[in-house]
């Protein structure tokens, strides 16, 4: 908590997303900070209520009646609490907000040069917690007129353009400006105002970007993002979008005015709200992670590797509207690899169309249950390809390559993503915070990421995130002690061995030293296996692995390792199934596979 | 949140609707508040600005590009036409002159010093907006569009693809749980809004385009007939632009499942009549779905409620006695009543623990099912 802060006691929290708005309740409870109730109502950002203020009281009618806490005077906030007037139940301290809403923000961006530039852009929108509708570039392959007839067609809710290093060639930059100029793109919401279109590239074009786009667009010129080839500046263009997302894009969206009236922090997109908490979270506990969350339009994926934070979002995979999408970019094949039965492609295609249509409706049978298991494992593994394409080091810079790159012909621009060196996975939305058995959204999470070595896992319990992430903009003791306690569940531990086998050979011996009172376990994981030991939340044990020759750890092939592991509510899972994970190709050996797999770690009723 | 359950889609014999029609850019309005309107006829109409085409000229003639305005024999804001030329150099020998033409008619919109670039832009395209549906402007937005109701019946699908239509409503099928064979189809339904039954598979839909069917109206489809018929493998639920021909509504999802009675029996009642027909669907935030509307004749308009585009609000939830719709499996698009609604949180198979109900269908079997997979048949 900063020092000029208010002392918080009790904080109202709430995410408006597309359908739902959530509503939490913190109170500090002895010294620290607990969530203690929540609530929800359906959104009413479109007709016939257009107001988004009518969906946040009602989630604080509900949180009301279930804390017995006076949080409203009619439609005013009660604020501070009355806890030194001898009300306790009466007040709160602070109310603050993230939306999505209305599609949350859309923005198109464009740079000079696609994998640079152009890249660069992208993710310095990504990161402030956009979708990013197109890429623009000036060697993205399209003709002018295509790329003219395209910024006309999109609609965003506003432009990023950068393009050049200070100080170099003008001449893409205001080419791309030239065209946007040419297109005069409307916004999204209303009709009378411009749109908002940050320019953050070459300094020197400054003055021809404004005689080009001063007049048909609202533009704000800030720092490049790119000042020379070898450093990203994203933060200066990150923070423009979220003040332009503030004064332009929210303010359009019915209702927001109140809004932002209400709450005493400014409003954030839930997907950078998700992304702050992480980068937090990360940063605090010297941690690198991934965090994903797949919902049902949509699969976000959030990464802090080394410092770095990128965020990536699948526009276009998730469960439930998105689902047949799932479908049709991993294909068929690649899902029915995770179901253990068969079906006729024709049903199964029906049903997935089915859910697309009727996406509220959930699995009433197990095989239903497993056949969206096995699209949510696709959608999770094709968002994190997605991502490690974009979360990578600089394209185009000139680096000092050791003999060994040579010998790997790595290149610049390598991603950032290793899995080796993952410490923690975070799980988030409904399939994997909400799977009826909790070794199911480990199990999809592992077969997904294919983690490497030792690596934790854990679920957000419902999905209080983007509440926890701006509130560690207003104090981050509040937002470090809910996600601890509160938000975080802890699944286990996943062990798995790099290196492949035949079925039933030796992969690694291991003993495990549990804590007091409980015998070692000592044993061989054999190659196509899983083996699952309990280990509880709170629990820490000592494993002892000595692999083949031909198996790494980490620390070489053949060479032993000892770790101390944390449980969970799954406890730890040992995985031999080998690296890179290849399931047999024959139908009948592949069912056999899942059964046992499923089997060694109960992971279907019926089917232990 | 107090009630779990997915709104119906609307099958009502007699309803209010409004439809917005708007322009997507500024234009004119061009009919008045309390004109009586046809569908196809034209309510706003707007000028689209032409597509733009670049030409690097700089790069044409071999100078700079802050040079080009010395070569240009066309300037900023000249009308061009095609193939004419609109820079060229001097050179000291005529061999070695190069002339730039336009590659379109239209005008020269703007010269580039930087980039060395002329941006010609075709003339504008007309855009307009019909009124889609037979009715009364109630509501004018000056250079934006129109307001306009019609009192109708209505009937919402689930899913449809291709935009708005309008024709003569005719019966292809005797039943509600019989195919649509290619054969039922037949030259005399042209420009016409074919109602089936249970179902059509893509012979059909080819036959439907073939004869050139306004549009076709069924209970299912298979999602693989879907996908030959458009080309590709639709990914995410936004419809209402594609061109296949006619314009498609299932009302009842994929498979092969009859059309709800209700459904059918409305439809066949009106048969003769004039209806308007949408295929635009989009599952998101903003629900729309595909719609047939059938306006009552002009004498007989504003009788009835008013009722918005989706008149369904005002239900407080699901209650004993309603008839739903089945909308997963394994009950996948059966019809029953609800004759219990425990308050109690119950596990299902899958181990999930939610609120459930039970129906009972017509053959006198009776099913308990999560209230998250039934729809409320509502009307």
């Amino acid at each position: 908590m900063t020092a000029s802060a208010p002392p918080l006691s009790v904080i109202i929290a709430t995410d408006c997303g597309s359908t739902t708005t959530k509503a939490i309740l913190i109170e500090k409870v002895g010294n620290e900070y607990r969530q203690t109730y929540r609530g929800e109502a359906p959104t009413t950002v479109e007709a016939p209520f257009e107001d988004v203020t009518r969906g946040v009281l009602n989630s604080f009618a509900e949180l009301e009646e279930l804390s017995g806490r006076k949080i409203l005077d009619g439609e005013r906030i009660i604020t501070p609490n009355r806890a030194a007037q001898g009300e306790p139940k009466v007040g709160v301290d602070i109310y603050i907000s993230t939306s999505s809403a209305g599609g949350g923000l859309q923005m198109m961006v464009a740079g000079a040069v696609q994998s640079m530039t152009g890249e660069s852009a992208q993710r310095a929108a990504l990161g402030a917690g956009a979708i990013v509708m197109d890429v623009l570039a000036s060697n993205d392959g399209r003709l002018p007129h295509e790329k003219i007839e395209r910024i006309r067609s999109l609609r965003p809710d506003m432009i990023l353009l950068s393009g050049g290093t200070d100080g170099g060639t003008v001449t893409h930059v205001v080419e791309m400006a030239e065209y946007i100029a040419a297109a005069d793109p409307r916004p999204r919401l209303g009709m009378s105002y411009k749109l908002p279109l940050i320019y953050a590239g070459n300094k020197d074009a400054r003055d021809r970007i404004k005689e080009i786009l001063g007049e048909k667009t609202s533009l704000v010129i800030t720092d490049n993002i790119r000042p020379v080839l070898e450093r990203e500046n994203l933060g200066p263009s990150r923070n423009k979008i979220h003040d332009l997302f503030l004064e332009h894009v929210m303010a359009q969206a019915p209702g927001y005015k109140k809004l932002i009236e209400w709450t005493g922090a400014p409003i954030m997109p839930t997907p950078a709200a998700v992304g702050l908490i992480m980068e937090t979270i990360a940063k605090r506990e010297h941690l690198n992670l991934i965090g994903v969350d797949i919902g049902g339009a949509t699969t976000d994926v959030f990464s802090v590797f080394e410092g770095i934070f990128n965020r990536t979002v699948s526009a276009n995979l998730g469960l439930s509207y998105s689902i047949s999408n799932v479908l049709a970019e991993a294909g068929l094949a690649n899902i029915m690899r995770w179901v253990p039965f068969t079906i006729e492609e024709q049903i199964l295609r029906n049903r997935i169309k089915n859910k697309m249509i009727r996406p509220t409706t959930i699995p009433q049978t197990l095989d239903e249950l497993q056949i969206e298991q096995a699209i949510a494992r696709e959608a999770l593994r094709l968002a994190l390809a997605h991502h490690k394409s974009l979360a990578t080091g600089l394209k185009g810079v000139q680096q000092e390559r050791s003999i060994s790159d040579i010998f790997e012909q790595r290149a610049s621009g390598q991603t950032l993503i290793d899995m080796r060196k993952l410490d923690l996975i975070v799980g988030s939305g409904g399939i994997l915070s909400h799977s009826p058995r909790r070794v199911q959204s480990m199990v999809m999470m592992v077969d997904a990421y294919e983690p490497l070595g030792f690596t934790q896992l854990s679920v957000d319990s419902i999905f209080m995130m983007p509440h926890l992430g701006v509130l560690s903009t207003v104090n981050e003791q509040a937002a470090t002690d809910v996600f601890v306690r509160d938000c975080m569940i802890y699944l286990g531990t996943c062990v798995a061995p790099i290196g492949q086998g035949k079925d039933g050979e030796r992969c690694a011996d291991y003993t495990i030293r549990f804590p007091e009172g409980r015998s070692p376990e000592s044993g061989t994981l054999s190659f196509g296996e899983l083996r699952l030991f309990p280990l509880g939340r709170d629990e820490h044990a000592q494993i002892e692995l000595r692999p083949a020759k031909q198996v790494d750890l980490g620390e070489g092939k053949g060479q032993s390792v000892t770790r101390d592991v944390q449980g969970g509510e799954v406890g730890l899972l040992l995985d031999g199934r080998g690296r890179p994970l290849q399931l047999p190709a024959k139908p009948e050996a592949r069912l056999a596979a899942l059964t046992r797999w499923h089997r060694a770690v109960n992971l279907y009723p019926g089917r232990s | 949140m107090g009630h779990a359950y997915t709104p119906g889609l609307t099958v009502t014999e007699q309803t209010v609707i409004r439809k917005r029609r708007l322009l997507p850019i500024p234009g004119t309005v061009l009919a008045q508040a309390g004109d009586r309107v046809h569908a196809e006829e034209v309510v706003a109409r707007a000028e689209l600005p032409g597509k733009v085409h670049v030409v690097n000229v700089a790069n044409l003639l071999g100078v700079a590009p802050d040079e080009i305005k010395d070569y240009l024999i066309r300037k900023e804001g000249d009308p061009v036409q095609k193939d004419e030329v609109i820079a060229e150099n001097k050179p000291f020998i005529k061999w070695f002159k190069t002339e730039v033409r336009s590659p379109i008619q239209g005008k020269l919109e703007s010269v580039s010093g930087i980039t060395g670039q002329v941006l010609l832009r075709e003339p504008p395209r007309l855009l307009e907006r019909l009124a889609y549906v037979d009715g009364t402007v109630v509501d004018l937005l000056p250079a934006q569009g129109v307001t306009v109701e019609t009192s109708c019946s209505m009937v919402q699908g689930i899913f449809g693809i291709g935009g708005e239509t309008w024709g003569e409503l005719v019966m292809a099928a005797d039943s509600p749980d019989q195919p649509l064979s290619a054969a039922q189809l037949l030259p005399t339904m042209k420009s016409k809004i074919v109602i089936g039954g249970a179902f059509l598979g893509f012979e059909t839909m080819t036959r439907a385009r073939e004869i050139g069917v306004a549009g076709l109206v069924v209970g299912s489809i298979h999602d693989k007939d879907l996908r030959e018929l458009l080309g590709y493998d639709l990914g995410v639920a936004i419809t209402g632009t594609e061109q296949v021909g006619f314009t498609l509504v299932i009302t009842e999802g994929f498979g092969t499942i009859p059309m709800a009675s209700k459904t059918f029996e409305l439809l066949a009642k009106h048969a003769g009549q004039k209806a308007s027909l949408s295929g635009a669907t989009q599952i998101r935030a903003g629900v729309i779905r595909p719609e047939i509307l059938i306006s009552r004749k002009s004498d007989q308009q504003g009788a009835g409620p008013p009722g918005g585009a989706v008149p369904t609000a005002g239900r407080s939830g699901i209650r004993i006695g309603d008839h739903v719709r089945i909308i997963r499996d394994p009950w996948f698009g059966r019809i029953g009543q609800v004759v219990a609604l425990p308050t109690d949180l119950r596990q299902i198979e899958t181990e999930s623990v939610v609120r459930v109900l039970e129906v009972k269908f017509a053959d006198g079997t009776s099913a308990v099912i999560p209230r998250a997979n039934v729809e409320i048949i509502e009307g």
